[in-house]
Parts: structure tokens; C-alpha cells; sequence
């Protein structure tokens, strides 16, 4: 059975269409990337497999069921493309990693010892365990992104969906995060990303989409780097005009640019 | 002398504690999701509500609870929305709710100035035996609902997309929040006043997050916070005859000046004797990160 399947999606925003016709099938245990450029639509995509975009056309189906009907959040870690803005009121590592707990736990029982110990799993998983108790503004942009996918894993979840996971993060907390990614498709489980750049993590992918102008451009292994993008030490600090024309641009120069 | 001797400096002090607890604790909610003036919003909803009740000879505060719910769970629909025009619709409902409010409130048996100064900055003293029991019934449930469902709360405030991709009842739990604030404005109107019970809400919290780490910590200390001002202001109110309302909040305003004082100075001292802490971003993050990160 799949994980997760797309068929014939449309999304449109205030009469433009941002996703047509969008088809995908997950099978449990893939690591897929989803690829494209900016404004290609590849994180609307994500957002209504969720349900926080309305589709406008087609079916999404979560774990067998149709979204609309799909209740077991808890299978779904959800990451986000980074930490919502700061409001000032403080919050610890700890306490926005135990938010990660209430689809498994639901909202009127308290948190036990399986639930603390599942924090601390999730944050030993990215290497933050020891920044339990700091305030996460004082942690940087890596480290605040390990946060979300600490969140993420302490529901244990079955499907990892993530939003961007590496745009602007630091080379440590990229390793960090591989790993982390690494050991939970080692566990079974299945993951579905949406990156701009692959990084570290390109050894786990099993299958790329590109997605173009609202469409499917490609799928299949991850696109080689076309022509001196594949030499040996090559440095990607040129324009990408061919590759970006094509949308599978995913050199890690062009998050300067973003 | 002493001033608890009398019954009604009692019932006084019992309101304002309730207050004092309550308000922040639902308070951090609002702070966190940057709703800091809502409460100022609802009391002004809320004297409508008292007018309807005056013009009718019931109950002025539940009259007021109940249009000032109708208002909350109609701001929060605005806001769900999130349309550029909300900003405008939330005037309209707030100025027309204080208009309505003094005009039906002149048009009452009872229509006397003193009567509306009553309800916009509190009247603590005349708080009576049914009316305390209302606050403290009411203040209860608040209380049980903002710690009983911390985590979801916190969930829904810090973030409320992740909270809906876990499944929780977002739109629920909105409501809650909002019926909530509209009950806690309209409970506090004895004690500080509708034009006032906002800063109960919000300046505890200030106050506290100058100084805490994490979300339950704040949260604890803003209703110490809460708690204290309520005490010391019914105090001081009676010792210099001053307004109660007034005296609580100019209280709670002077522990925020002085938390954020002696927090920065002792931030200032704690770099001066430790430089090493003195980290920027620039030596934490390699210089591409710092480059992307820059607003």
C-alpha cells in the first residue's frame, strides 16, 4: 500500500494556478526529494498533501485513506521551513520539541515518562540533547532547524514530510540532520522533502521529482550535474542559467541568491 | 489600622488575587501569538453588554459576558481569516462597542457618570458577596483551562500549522481562547476595569519573560507577578485612598521597570567579568549562513 499518493492535483491561489494536474505515488520506506526552483510550486505541493493548502482538483490519500477523511496524524511528522516568528515570550529546546508529542498523546493527558523520553531521543537524534533547556532564540538557524525535525521524530512518526529542511543551514547542523534522516529511513521509515539543494542527504534519496512551472518535469534518480557541474571539485559559483531554465537546479550557491 | 477588618476590604482583596492569577495566565496566550491589545478590544465590546443589561434591569456583568463572548469568537473568525481588512473590522467592532456601551448606558434608569466610571476602571469595594462568587466560579474554570491544556495551547500559539498537521482541533481550541478573554475581561471589570484589564493580561508577562528561559517558567512567574501587584495594589489603594484598578496595574508597570532593569544590569555586569561570552553569529555560523540569515 502507499504511504502517500497525489493524483491529478490542482492547486490555484486567488485564481492562479500554482500546481496542475500533479501525480505521485510514495511506497513505504522511499526517501523522495522533491526538486524545483523557486517559485515552482514544489513547497505548495507539500503544503496540500498536508491540507493547509485546499486542493482544487484531484485526490491526495495519506496511509490509504483520502486526506479529508485521514485522522492518524501521528504517523506524520511535519517540518517546517523554519521556526515560526518569535513573539518574545521564551520557550525551551525541550518544551517546542514536547509540542512534537500531542498527536500521539492527545491535548488532555498530561505528559508522562514516555513522553519525556521520547524528547530526549529525538533530541540526542540531532545532537541537541544538551541545549535542552536553553531558550530556542538563542540557538542559530541550524540549530533551530534541528529543533523542528526533533519535534518532528519525537511523535515517531511513519512519514517525515519536511518543508526546505536545509536552506540556509550551517555545514554542522547539515551532517546533523543527514544522520538524523539517515537512521529514521534505517528504522523504515519513509520520507518526503522538498530542497532546493540536496547537500548531505543526497545519499539517501531514493527517487527525485522535479517539479516545473506547477508540473512534473521529472522523475527518477536524482539528476546527474550536467556537464562541468560533475567535474571534480567544481564549486558552483557560476549562473545556473541552463540548469535553472530546466528547474533542476540544485547547486548550494543558489541559497545566496534566495 | 487595620484595613482587612472590614468585609468589603476582604472581598476586595479575594477579587483582585483571582485577577491577579488568572489574567496572566491566559495573558501569555495572547503575548505569544502577538494579540497583546485584544483584551483592551473586548472590554470595549464588553460595555455594550453592560448597557444591554442596565436598559433591561439584569445582571450588568452577565449581560457583558455574554456579548462580550459573541465579540471575541467574532474577532477570532476575523482573524482566522486573516484578510488585510481585519485590521479594519476589529476597529469598527471595538469603537462601535464603546459607543454602544455609553449611549445605551444613558439611555438606562441608572445612567449617572459614576455608574459607567464603575465598570471602565474597576470598583473593587463594592464587590459583593453573589459577585465574588461569580468571579471566583468563573476564574476557576479559566485557570483549569489555560494549565490543563498548556502543551496544546502553546502548540496552537507557537506555531498553528504544525499544530493542525497533528491533528489537534485548532479551531476549537482558537474558540476556547477567545470565549476565555471574554470571560476573564468581563470577571476583572470589577476589579481594574474594562479600559484597564488588558494590562493585567500583558504586563505581568513582559515583566516575566525579561528574566525566564522557557514557556512554563514565564508563565509561573507572570501570575507571581500577577499575584503580587493585585495584593500590594488593594493595599496601597487603602493606605493612600487611590483608585484600586489603577493602583494595581501602575504596580505591575513598576515590576516590569524593574525587572528589565535588573536584568540588564546584571547581563551587563555577567559580560563584563566574562567576555567569552560575547559570542556574535558571525563566529557561530560560517559566513554563507550569516550572509543568508541577514533580514
Amino acid at each position: 500500500m502507499s504511504v502517500l499518493t497525489v493524483s491529478h492535483a490542482a492547486v490555484s491561489y486567488g485564481g492562479r494556478a500554482v500546481l496542475h494536474d500533479i501525480d505521485l505515488d510514495v511506497q513505504p520506506g522511499q526517501v523522495v526529494a522533491v526538486l524545483g526552483a523557486n517559485g515552482s510550486g514544489k513547497s505548495t505541493l507539500i503544503r496540500a498533501v498536508l491540507g493547509l493548502v485546499p486542493l482544487e482538483a484531484g485526490e491526495v490519500t495519506l496511509f490509504g485513506t483520502p486526506q479529508r477523511r485521514f485522522r492518524q496524524w501521528a504517523r506524520i511528522g511535519y517540518v517546517p521551513q523554519r521556526m515560526g516568528a518569535g513573539s518574545g515570550v521564551p520557550a525551551t529546546v525541550g518544551e517546542v520539541v514536547a509540542s512534537g508529542r500531542l498527536a500521539r498523546r492527545g491535548i488532555f493527558r498530561p505528559a508522562g515518562a514516555a513522553d519525556r523520553e521520547a524528547v530526549r531521543a529525538a533530541l540526542t537524534d540531532v545532537g541537541l540533547l544538551d541545549r535542552i533547556a536553553d531558550p530556542v532564540g538563542t540557538l542559530s538557524g541550524g540549530q533551530q532547524q534541528r529543533t523542528l525535525i526533533a519535534r518532528a521524530l519525537a511523535g515517531r512518526p511513519d512519514l517525515l514530510i519536511l518543508d526546505e529542511p536545509t536552506a540556509g543551514v550551517d555545514v554542522a547542523s547539515q551532517d546533523a540532520f543527514a544522520g538524523a534522516l539517515g537512521r529514521f529511513a534505517g528504522r523504515g521509515g519513509t520520507i518526503v522533502l522538498v530542497a532546493h539543494e540536496l547537500g548531505p542527504i543526497e545519499p539517501l534519496i531514493d527517487k527525485a521529482v522535479v517539479v516545473h512551472h506547477g508540473r512534473i518535469a521529472y522523475e527518477g534518480a536524482v539528476p546527474e550535474p550536467a556537464g562541468h557541474h560533475a567535474e571534480p571539485g567544481h564549486d558552483h559559483v557560476h549562473p545556473h542559467a541552463e540548469a535553472e531554465r530546466a528547474g533542476i537546479c540544485v547547486a548550494p550557491t543558489d541559497r545566496m541568491a534566495g | 489600622m487595620d484595613l482587612f477588618a472590614y468585609d468589603f476590604m476582604v472581598r476586595a482583596l479575594v477579587g483582585a488575587l483571582i485577577i491577579g492569577l488568572i489574567a496572566p495566565a491566559l495573558g501569555i496566550y495572547l503575548v505569544q501569538r502577538r494579540l497583546s491589545l485584544i483584551g483592551d478590544g473586548i472590554g470595549h465590546v464588553a460595555l455594550t453588554g453592560v448597557g444591554v443589561g442596565l436598559l433591561l434591569n439584569q445582571s450588568p456583568v452577565l449581560t457583558a459576558v455574554v456579548v462580550a463572548v459573541v465579540g471575541a469568537i467574532g474577532v477570532e473568525l476575523v482573524r482566522e481569516r486573516g484578510r488585510t481588512s481585519g485590521d479594519l473590522a476589529l476597529a469598527l467592532l471595538f469603537y462601535g462597542g464603546i459607543a454602544g456601551g455609553v449611549m445605551l448606558v444613558g439611555l438606562s434608569d441608572d445612567s449617572s457618570n459614576a455608574n459607567l466610571m464603575q465598570f471602565l476602571f474597576g470598583s473593587l469595594t463594592t464587590t459583593s458577596r453573589p459577585d465574588l462568587i461569580v468571579i471566583a466560579g468563573l476564574g476557576v474554570a479559566v485557570l483549569v483551562a489555560m494549565l490543563g491544556l498548556r502543551q496544546a495551547l502553546f502548540a496552537v500559539c507557537h506555531d498553528e500549522e504544525y499544530a493542525r498537521v497533528s491533528g489537534l482541533p485548532v479551531r476549537t481550541l482558537n474558540l476556547l481562547m477567545a470565549v476565555t478573554t471574554a470571560v476573564t475581561v468581563t470577571i476583572a471589570m470589577r476589579t481594574v476595569g474594562l479600559l484597564l484589564v488588558s494590562a493585567l493580561m500583558v504586563v505581568p508577562v513582559a515583566a516575566a519573560q525579561q528574566v525566564t528561559r522557557g514557556f512554563r517558567a514565564t508563565m509561573a512567574a507572570a501570575m507571581v507577578i500577577g499575584v503580587t501587584a493585585a495584593a500590594a495594589g488593594v493595599w496601597v489603594a487603602g493606605e493612600v485612598d487611590t483608585a484600586p484598578g489603577a493602583t494595581i496595574v501602575i504596580l505591575a508597570i513598576a515590576a516590569f521597570v524593574a525587572v528589565t532593569v535588573a536584568a540588564g544590569t546584571w547581563r551587563m555586569l555577567r559580560r563584563r567579568l566574562h567576555p567569552a561570552h560575547q559570542r556574535t553569529a558571525a563566529q557561530l555560523e560560517p559566513p554563507e549562513v550569516v550572509l543568508r540569515t541577514q533580514p
